[in-house]
């Protein structure tokens, strides 16, 4: 029952990876921004939480429900402001701006939170669990994490689906030029698609400081587990990376069955089989 | 009453001189087709009344309003909508999908999807599917339906016929009447000279960035038209071409 057990966890913590790569998936989608701050951006979340709760005291779901529009809004911004200057110099440009972003967060935050290792009190909630059976164990923290992901997934597919807004979204993702045509203001429309990806990747990053440790430096190795999700269920296809994360979750998870330091590289492993067996990912598509 | 006024306007393609002072008026409700060959800068000129390229000189004014500055998305909500060369329909959306980014502005007129739909019986049913696994013909009709939802004032076709057979562009063509009476006025820019001499009030004979003969169909000679057309003959018939001069 121990696999079982293992396959169950990894699922659950495959939510949590679709849900941070979902940001990454995005903004490759809509702009062909490679954000290599992504990682940062889900750990400055986590230490932007700690402060908050630390400094004011507050409850930490009405920290998370603070911290998650205040990124939606940081996103516009960074989008507007920082991005899209580098959009019109071609892609280079936008991959070293988003290199020095990651860069200037780390630093940032080494700064001013010192080096130490944090982790994000939930309380008996992020430590609690019940049982299913005799060996098989469910955290709440966990199961409200991948119910969590799957709502805010979903939420973004009616988004897309269902709005003028999402729709223009779309067709920008196809031909930006031709979406002007129609009326859509690019950068109001960039500035909308990198608020959703901030605002995912915060939700992320405070799910993550939950459930392990963290400190300035976590961001690229974070930022990798995205990449892998996207990547092993396909560009483009919220669905791809939901089905990208869990693959990725489960995987970890078994290689942490058959020994614990294997955790990391069975993840690594299955992505390199994607790319080199099945580079177009799992599920090849282009919804964003 | 006049719905588009072009003065002296100059635009750049890299370069090269695309659109060279070129001037014209378009009244409300009137067909102009702009006709010439490759390269004589028929689609530059749509492209710079849409906001896509940016004039380096001269001005546009529609409805009496400057617009020669405003971005593309805007000049949507002033009116303008342009049917793109080479359809430019986007592929991942379905033909419905399409259609409803054209009201994205939701500019009021008379236009709406249902509309589109008596307009074009087959649409309906396909409405489902995506964009990319319609017919070229089937992909003009949604790109003009799309068009005709931003409810323009002034309808913009580049290159209706382009990679289509000719059967399919004459029926393409048999809506326009239906459109100009919903009033539209419509400025085409057509390689298929007897096509557009066929369904436009005036025509324009571009001959590198500029007009080069100007007039209404039943009033020009083919003599004339293949003239300008190719640039033959150092004399044009007087009066026709005004902007033609140096």
């Amino acid at each position: 029952m121990g696999w079982l057990n293992a396959v169950i966890q990894g699922l659950l913590l495959g939510g949590l990876y679709a849900l941070f790569a979902t940001g990454l998936s995005l903004m490759f989608g809509v702009m062909r921004i490679v954000n290599l701050a992504h990682g940062d951006l889900a750990v400055v979340a986590s230490f932007l939480a700690l402060a908050l709760v630390s400094g004011t005291g507050l409850p930490l779901w009405v920290v998370l429900v603070v911290t998650v529009p205040l990124f939606a809004v940081l996103g516009y911004l960074t989008q507007r402001v920082l991005l899209q200057r580098s959009l019109s110099s071609g892609p280079l440009a936008t991959l070293l701006v988003t290199f020095g972003l990651s860069i200037v967060l780390q630093n940032v935050l080494l700064e001013v939170f010192s080096a130490d290792t944090r982790t994000l009190d939930g309380g008996s909630f992020a430590t609690g669990s019940f049982e299913l059976n005799g060996s098989i164990s469910i955290g709440y923290l966990s199961l409200a994490t991948f119910v969590l992901a799957c709502a805010v997934l979903v939420g973004i597919q009616l988004f897309l689906s269902r709005t003028g807004l999402g729709r223009m979204l779309r067709a920008s993702s196809d031909d930006r030029e031709t979406a002007n045509l129609v009326g859509a203001d690019s950068r109001h429309v960039y500035g909308i698609a990198t608020a959703i990806a901030f605002a995912t990747v915060a939700l992320a990053g405070l799910m993550f400081a939950m459930r392990s440790s963290f400190d300035p430096a976590t961001g690229p190795s974070r930022l990798i587990f995205a990449f892998e999700a996207v990547v092993i269920g396909g560009l483009g296809s919220l669905w791809g990376t939901l089905i990208g994360g869990i693959v990725l979750g489960v995987t970890q998870s078994l290689g942490s069955q058959i020994d614990p330091a294997l955790t990391l590289l069975a993840g690594h492993l299955v992505f390199l089989a994607v790319l080199a067996f099945r580079p177009q990912g799992l599920i090849a598509g282009r919804t964003a | 009453m006049t719905l588009l006024s072009i003065r002296d306007l100059t635009v750049h393609h890299g370069q090269l001189c695309a659109v060279d002072g070129l001037s014209l008026e378009l009244r409300k409700g009137e067909v102009l087709a702009i006709i010439g060959a490759n390269g004589a800068g028929k689609s530059t000129l749509l492209r710079a009344l849409a906001g896509l390229n940016a004039p380096t000189s001269g001005s546009i004014q529609l409805n009496g309003r400057d617009i020669t500055r405003l971005p593309a998305h805007r000049r949507v909500s002033e009116g303008i909508a342009l049917v793109p060369e080479g359809r430019r329909l986007f592929r991942s959306l379905t033909v419905e999908e399409n259609l409803l980014t054209g009201a994205y502005r939701g500019r009021p007129g008379p236009w709406t999807v249902a509309r589109v739909y008596e307009l074009f019986p087959w649409m309906p049913e396909r409405r489902r599917q995506n964009a990319s696994q319609l017919s070229g013909g089937e992909q003009q009709s949604v790109a003009i339906g799309r068009a005709l939802l931003a409810n323009p004032d002034l309808l913009l076709i580049d290159e209706l016929s382009l990679g289509l057979a000719p059967v399919i562009v004459r029926r393409i063509y048999e809506i326009l009447p239906g459109i100009v009476g919903a009033g539209t006025t419509a400025l085409i820019v057509e390689q298929d000279v007897s096509q557009a001499m066929r369904v436009a009030d005036r025509v324009h004979c571009l001959l590198e960035g500029r007009s080069v003969l100007e007039g209404r169909p039943r009033d020009l000679t083919a003599e004339q038209v293949e003239h300008a057309y190719f640039g033959i003959g150092e004399a044009l018939p007087a009066g026709s071409a005004r902007e033609g001069h140096d």
